[in-house]
């Protein structure tokens, strides 16, 4: 494909140019703003709603004035080069970003209408509603079992062992994980393959019941198979949750999600239907990511 | 001072051998370095090689076989009736003689004959001298020239370079192995004689510790008893005490050092913390014995209990804060080596600080907190300064801590000061206390080791 911005345009920042693309398959107007989000932030359904989200690690400005919904039922892609900021802003969304000394999160994030940064929100029934899943899987060196009741047990969510047993049989199964390891249920979780310990991890996620799961580029660790036990995975849990996943593939993003956002340098520049996004992408710097000439 | 000089020309000489080594195997290659094997810096150290290991060869022989060649010529340029003394007399002599060549007070009168010998000692040693010295600086130039000759751009000098510096290498490692192979022969060896004396089982299983030989056949109350017991009891009670009052508090600071302080805090409380292991343990020792047990003794008075001056439990108080900066940092370590991700998947699934820390992280770290734990222990067991001090000499069967206990390391300390033959059950019994000592830390040091190396491979 032929690049539209060519060399006497590389000016983002200037100015907002309406132009036609001469890409064949859409005549949409490209922005080359990086300060104004393009496309709908907002989802139909909305779970989580942020507003001007600003972090700063020290002097560092890493997120800079981002604003989108996570709408429910709904996969959201986060995508963009290294850096961007896209762990950034998916930390602050469970406040993980608290366990990090001089990071500053400012702006509004909230869900059931309530704000998560207010003085009267605590952290721990937060992370169980808002639960994440980490880039390296991070089983915790106990056994399997115990892994996925961790959760349960320091949320005091079930009355005895055997509706322990149940939900932990429960995750599991949800996690497409109970018929390999139902029989091992005692050994430790560090001894399973890359891609069960990843699934094992999302388990032990769904096993507080959270509404909304967090994804940090939850495959990159993975071998193409488990990738795709993974992705699947994602697809059937989007039915009962709400999930924010970060990706720097580009194909992983257009098969499990319904809304993508673009990140640059800590803007969001683009946020629309992945359909959209990856076939008619209407900010100059998504189009040059996707097509693959930056990133 | 001969010696020293002869090392300062030799070192000077190395100096001038690498130049020229340098020097020379530019001019064989024309002045292009990729025309040579090796880069010529290694041609100059090839030279040094050869200049300086052949002379060094020869000094560390000619020092070793020196005295015993002059000695023997000096005596068999003495007088026929002197050489027929009795070895120890002629070994007196012998001994009078270099006092004279040194200057030292000469036991006796100086006889004529003696003159003679101190004087042909003088001169054997100033002709080996001169001798060393010309050898020497023969066998260094010979070397430059040598290496120097040898210098051709096809030279390996890189390969025989590394290889000698391999070897060296080996060599020094070789020595700390050795050293500590013939220590515990030594050790080994005078225990064995001990044990002929005193029975083993008598030592390992006996409950009364008198360490007491007959000075003279008849004397009185002098059969000695050597049961090792009270003093194994009392180094653990000591060691107990020490553990109980070092790991609570070392590892506690090692959690608020990794997991709670700031950056600034940890940077500060760290150092000093780490201080407390460089004060000397007979710092601790006076600080055991002057302050510490006269207040516990005036507590326990004040609550009417009787404490003796010199406790076991002021010793381990003491030494159990000397102990911990070992724990803390120990732990430290091991804690800040969890990764972070474990740290995040708890954090991710709303567990509180301290919840991950006692669910995740302990457990996480736990061999290797056992394995620094253990390390203090074999520390603590093989600590002597601050036993000596505070924790008395008699040799109580007791595990009261607030009486005087002794400890292995005290009794071999007091067995072994002061003029002492080497060949009495007494002495001995020291070398048989240190084998065991070095036995049981040995054996906690490798538990530890290996406790610790689970711990690595957990997370590799
Ligand atoms: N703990 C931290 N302290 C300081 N700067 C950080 C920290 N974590 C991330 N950053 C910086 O913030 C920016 C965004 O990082 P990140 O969110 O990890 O990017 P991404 O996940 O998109 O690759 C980067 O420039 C990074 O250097
Ligand atoms: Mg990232």
């Amino acid at each position: 494909m032929d690049n539209v911005a060519t060399a006497e345009h590389t000016d983002f920042e200037e100015n907002t140019i309406a132009h036609t693309s001469d890409m064949g398959h859409s005549t949409a107007t490209v922005s080359r703003d990086v300060r104004k989000t393009v496309g709908d932030i907002e989802a139909e359904n909305p779970r989580m709603i942020c507003r001007g989200v600003n972090v700063h690690y020290g002097d560092k400005h890493a997120i800079k004035d981002v604003s989108v919904d996570l709408g429910k039922n709904e996969v959201l892609a986060m995508i963009g080069p290294s850096g961007c900021g896209k762990s950034t802003f998916l930390r602050c969304l469970n406040r993980m970003n608290d366990t990090i000394d001089d990071c500053h999160v400012t702006g509004s994030i909230s869900i059931d209408e309530q704000d998560i940064y207010d003085k009267s929100m605590d952290v721990v029934p937060l992370r169980a509603q808002v639960g994440m899943v980490f880039q390296k899987p991070n089983p915790f060196p106990k056994s399997i079992y115990d892994n996925i009741a961790y959760g349960p047990r320091i949320h005091g969510l079930v009355e005895d062992k055997e509706e322990l047993d149940h939900l932990v049989e429960g995750s599991l199964r949800k996690a497409g994980l109970w018929a390999e390891v139902s029989d091992r249920l005692a050994q430790p979780g560090t001894g399973l393959s890359g891609g069960q310990q990843q699934r094992l991890c999302i388990a032990r996620t769904i096993a507080v019941s959270p509404e909304v799961i967090l994804m940090d580029e939850p495959c990159s660790a993975l071998d193409p198979i488990a990738t795709a036990k993974v992705e699947e995975l994602i697809d059937e849990l989007r039915e009962n949750y709400t999930i924010a996943i970060v990706t720097h593939s580009m194909q992983q993003a257009a098969r499990v999600s319904q809304r993508t956002a673009y990140f640059h340098l800590g803007d969001l520049i683009e946020v629309g239907s992945t359909e959209q996004i990856f076939n008619m992408p209407r900010h100059q710097l998504t189009e040059d990511y996707i097509t693959g000439r930056f990133g | 001072m001969q010696a020293t000089f002869l090392l300062i020309v030799l070192l000077a000489l190395s100096a001038v051998g690498y130049y020229l080594g340098h020097h020379r195997s530019l001019a064989v290659s024309g002045g292009r370095i990729s025309h040579l094997h090796s880069l010529p810096t290694y041609y100059g150290f090839y030279t040094v090689l050869w200049c300086g290991i052949p002379a060094l060869v020869l000094f560390a022989l000619w020092m070793a076989l020196q005295g015993t060649l002059i000695t023997h010529l000096v005596i068999s340029g003495l007088p026929a009736d002197i050489q027929a003394l009795p070895s120890t007399e002629l070994h007196l002599f012998l001994n009078n003689i270099q006092n004279m060549v040194s200057g030292n007070i000469v036991s006796g009168d100086i006889t004529e004959t003696m003159n003679n010998a101190a004087a042909h000692y003088k001169s054997l040693h100033s002709i080996s001298g001169l001798l060393l010295t010309v050898l020497m600086l023969v066998l260094a130039i010979g070397g430059i020239l040598w290496a120097r000759k040898n210098i051709v751009p096809e030279r390996r000098a890189r390969n025989i370079v590394e290889k000698t510096v391999t070897v060296m290498l080996v060599l020094c490692s070789t020595v700390a192995i050795f050293t500590t192979l013939g220590i515990i022969l030594s050790v080994l060896f005078e225990s064995i004689r001990f044990f002929q004396q005193v029975p083993i089982t008598d030592f390992i299983f006996g409950v009364n510790w008198s360490p007491q030989t007959a000075m003279r056949e008849d004397q009185v109350g002098s059969s000695g008893a050597f049961g090792a017991i009270p003093l194994f009891v009392g180094t653990m009670l000591i060691s107990m005490i020490a553990m109980t009052v070092a790991v609570p508090i070392g590892l506690m600071a090692a959690i608020y050092l990794s997991e709670y302080a700031s950056s600034t805090v940890r940077a500060i409380a760290k150092p000093l913390l780490e201080i407390l292991a460089g004060i000397p343990t007979v710092v601790y020792g006076f600080f055991a014995a002057l302050t510490v047990a006269p207040f516990i003794r005036d507590l326990g008075d004040s609550v009417g209990l009787q404490v003796a001056s010199e406790s076991a439990l002021a010793a381990g108080l003491v030494m159990g804060i000397m102990i911990i900066p070992f724990v803390s940092s120990l732990s430290d370590d091991v804690i800040n080596a969890v990764p972070q991700s474990l740290r995040d998947g708890a954090y991710g699934l709303g567990a509180t600080r301290s919840e991950t820390i006692r669910q995740v992280i302990i457990p996480a770290a736990l061999p290797g907190i056992v394995g620094g734990v253990l390390l203090a222990v074999s520390r603590a067991i093989g600590e002597t300064m601050i036993v000596v001090m505070a924790a008395g000499l008699a040799s109580n069967l007791t595990m009261n801590p607030l009486e005087a206990v002794t400890t292995v390391t005290v009794q071999i300390v007091t067995l072994l000061t002061g003029d002492q033959e080497f060949d009495s059950a007494k002495t001995l019994a020291a070398f048989a206390l240190g084998l065991m000592l070095f036995t049981v830390t040995l054996v906690l040091n490798i538990i530890a080791l290996s406790f610790v190396r689970k711990y690595r491979e957990q997370y590799e």
